[in-house]
């Protein structure tokens, strides 16, 4: 048996491992409302302005093999010209200013703004900083935020459902 | 320290000595700063482990500027402290490569120009964006208006020479960073990176705060190293006070480290396999990630082990069901893992990747300061947990000695199978009582916190005036090691560049703070 084998057979034995129920019926949700509004595919671009990494990790979690959001009809793409959707993170800190701007520039119309973690709806903790210029809506306008310090895949997927309906 | 007062005595440098636990300040007259570091700076084999100013004009009229050195040895911390009335002092960076960043930074929050210092550009206010006024001053209200810089990146010209420039923006789910490549076909012949992207005023937000709302601050510095960013804040609360921390509070905090490095090294491993294009152990390898996060939540109540650390203990408690959930699944972590490990090494084309690309020589990482994991994979043995054991007892530091991408890989899989074993070794031996003291009385002090964070040494060195922060200096690892990729990266081709940074995987939020 090669290696490759071993560990399939592993996690047969094991059991399939899966997610709280309420994750996949909310992602059955999903899948509905993301094929008849975005004939099934539906393209986020995700721009860090200044968060502390914790925001982009969940979001990376949300595409692994036990939540896989993708098979809900959810993609996360390298260029914003593939985007219906951009999906930004952290306090927007004065440098990123001018570069979430040019990414906003770059997606084709019509396009929709997302907001993930706390720091991105008003600079949470960091609120107050010389150099925070605001929450994303001080830069972008922002159709949805998804609140959480960091929101967990389950929270994201929640999030989706409630802006599409 | 014999010998070290003695070489400083003999260099006519009669120091002021002032001491905390393990802390040694030596005062010195700015003449004598530079010997002074150069002497602790070889005695020690210590690289500068941070640098920093303090605006102390209000109560002495002075700046002042502390270079920390490491005796791994003598296990203390030494700095060397002078006082500078401004506006120039003079640089180090010229005989100590690891202060030049730090230098930079004196320069562009302080005002004070490090004279001899060859390279004055500005790390985070970019030019683009930050007209004038230095924020870490106490009379600071905001910028000053003036005219927009430009930033100049070190050229290099030649016949068939052109610049690669990627990102702030990046084609993955990552922080934003800027990099400058100079190729010539393929090879990488020059790097430079300009990150600063993700400031956010960090040490200026930890002013004036209590202890409790500095360790709430400190957990998001650095979003993967939450738990020691909080542990090293913690601990230098703690030590500028002078409060005790239960015995089982220790205990716990050695265990909830090493379940932040359990994870984080996990998906490192994924990820570098990722960057090759090997697809499948990163699947493998983000599954193992996900059960270890969800123990964190389920454990603490945080999947980042966030809310945890707070001066003077912990605020969660493990109790018999939960520790005996917290071995068996590491066990089960531990299992998939070597699983992982045996997946990795069956495939000679990954191997083939990863070998030789990415070389830090031993030598080039001293010189430059690089530290943590990064370090010990070029064979520089520095591990804060070794230095201090406090819960730990017989630590094996991995290290290995070629510096590539396997080497930084390998060191990985054996911290992580050794995290694994202390977590063991930590639970059996979990003494029993409180987890925290009572709420700390906080007065006035100065001291350093630290941790071994998954990546390296995590410093916080703060000053308490009537229970209030008055200055806060944050060092993440990866302050010292971004300039340790940028110098692995030469002489590779460009499409090796993601598994070089992948392997270093340096945090952009730790670094711009």
């Amino acid at each position: 048996m090669s290696v490759f084998d071993k560990v399939i057979a592993a996690r047969l034995a094991r059991g399939i491992v899966t997610q709280p129920i309420e994750y996949e019926k909310r992602g059955a949700e999903l899948k509905d409302l993301i094929a008849a509004k975005f004939s099934r595919s539906f393209f986020i671009r995700e721009v860090d302005t200044g968060s502390c990494g914790a925001c982009e990790s969940e979001i990376i979690a949300a595409t692994n093999p036990l939540y896989d959001l993708q098979r809900y009809g959810v993609s996360f793409v390298a260029s914003p010209r593939h985007a219906d959707a951009l999906l930004v993170t952290g306090p927007v800190s004065k440098n990123m200013v001018l570069a979430l701007k040019k990414t906003y520039d770059a997606m084709p119309e019509p396009k929709l703004v997302i907001s993930a973690g706390d720091c991105a709806l008003n600079g949470g903790v960091f609120k107050g900083s010389y150099y925070i210029a605001g929450g994303v809506n001080a830069v972008l306008p922002v159709t949805l935020h998804i609140p959480g310090c960091p929101p967990t895949p389950l929270t994201l997927v929640k999030a989706l459902i409630s802006f599409l309906r | 320290m014999e010998k070290l007062l003695f070489e400083l005595t003999r260099l006519g440098i009669v120091p002021v000595k002032l001491t905390n636990e393990n802390e040694v300040y030596l005062e010195v007259s700015p003449v004598d700063f530079k010997p002074a570091c150069l002497a602790l700076h070889k005695l020690l084999r210590s690289t500068v482990m941070l640098m920093f100013a303090e605006d102390r004009r209000s109560s002495e009229g002075t700046f002042t500027i502390r270079a920390g050195f490491i005796g791994t040895k003598p296990r203390q911390w030494y700095f060397v402290e002078q006082k500078v009335p401004g506006p120039v002092f003079g640089s180090i960076a010229k005989d100590i490569y690891s202060a030049n960043l730090f230098e930079r930074e004196i320069k562009e929050m302080f005002g004070l120009e490090p004279e001899g210092n060859p390279d004055c550009r500005r790390l985070r206010l970019h030019d683009e964006v930050w007209p004038g006024g230095y924020p870490l001053r106490k009379d600071f209200e905001s910028a000053v208006p003036g005219p927009i810089g430009n930033y100049p990146f070190m050229p290099v010209e030649g016949e068939g020479v052109f610049e690669l420039p990627v990102g702030p923006v990046h084609a993955g789910i990552i922080g934003p960073g800027h990099f400058r490549f100079s190729v010539a076909g393929e090879p990488i012949i020059n790097l430079e990176s300009r990150l600063g992207f993700t400031h956010r005023g960090v040490e200026k937000m930890f002013e004036g705060r209590d202890a409790a709302s500095a360790a709430k601050l400190s957990e998001c510095v650095a979003g993967d190293a939450a738990f020691s960013h909080s542990l090293a804040c913690c601990r230098g609360v703690e030590r500028a006070c002078g409060i005790t921390v239960p015995p089982r509070g220790e205990y716990l905090r050695g265990i909830f480290l090493e379940l932040e490095r359990l994870y984080n090294h996990v998906a490192d491993v994924g990820t570098i396999a990722l960057d090759v294009g090997f697809s499948f152990p990163a699947a493998e390898a983000s599954v193992i990630k996900e059960n270890l996060q969800a123990l964190n939540g389920e454990l603490t109540g945080s999947r980042f082990l966030k809310h945890v650390n707070l001066p003077g203990g912990v605020s969660r408690d493990l109790d018999q069901a939960s520790v005996k959930k917290l071995l068996a699944q590491t066990a089960v972590a531990a299992r998939d893992f070597r699983r992982l490990r045996e997946i990795l090494y069956s495939s000679v084309s990954f191997l083939d990747r990863v070998e030789t690309t990415g070389a830090l020589s031993k030598k080039l990482a001293e010189d430059l300061g690089v530290i943590g994991l990064a370090g010990r994979a070029s064979g520089v043995k520095l591990d804060l947990r070794e230095v201090f054991p406090g819960v730990y007892d017989g630590l094996k530091v991995v290290s290995r000695e070629k510096g590539d991408v396997l080497a930084r890989l390998e060191v990985r899989l054996d911290e992580f199978e050794e995290s694994v074993r202390q977590i063991e070794r930590l639970a059996a031996r979990l003494p029993e009582g409180a987890v925290a003291g009572d709420e700390p009385l906080v007065g006035s002090g100065r001291a350093l916190g630290w941790a071994e964070s998954w990546r390296g040494p995590v410093l916080y060195w703060l000053r308490f005036t009537d229970g209030k922060l008055a200055r806060a200096k944050i060092v993440d690892p990866s302050f010292h090691n971004w300039i340790g990729l940028n110098l692995a990266a030469l002489d590779n081709i460009v499409p090796d560049f993601p598994v070089c940074n992948k392997s270093f995987n340096l945090s952009y939020a730790g670094n711009d703070l």
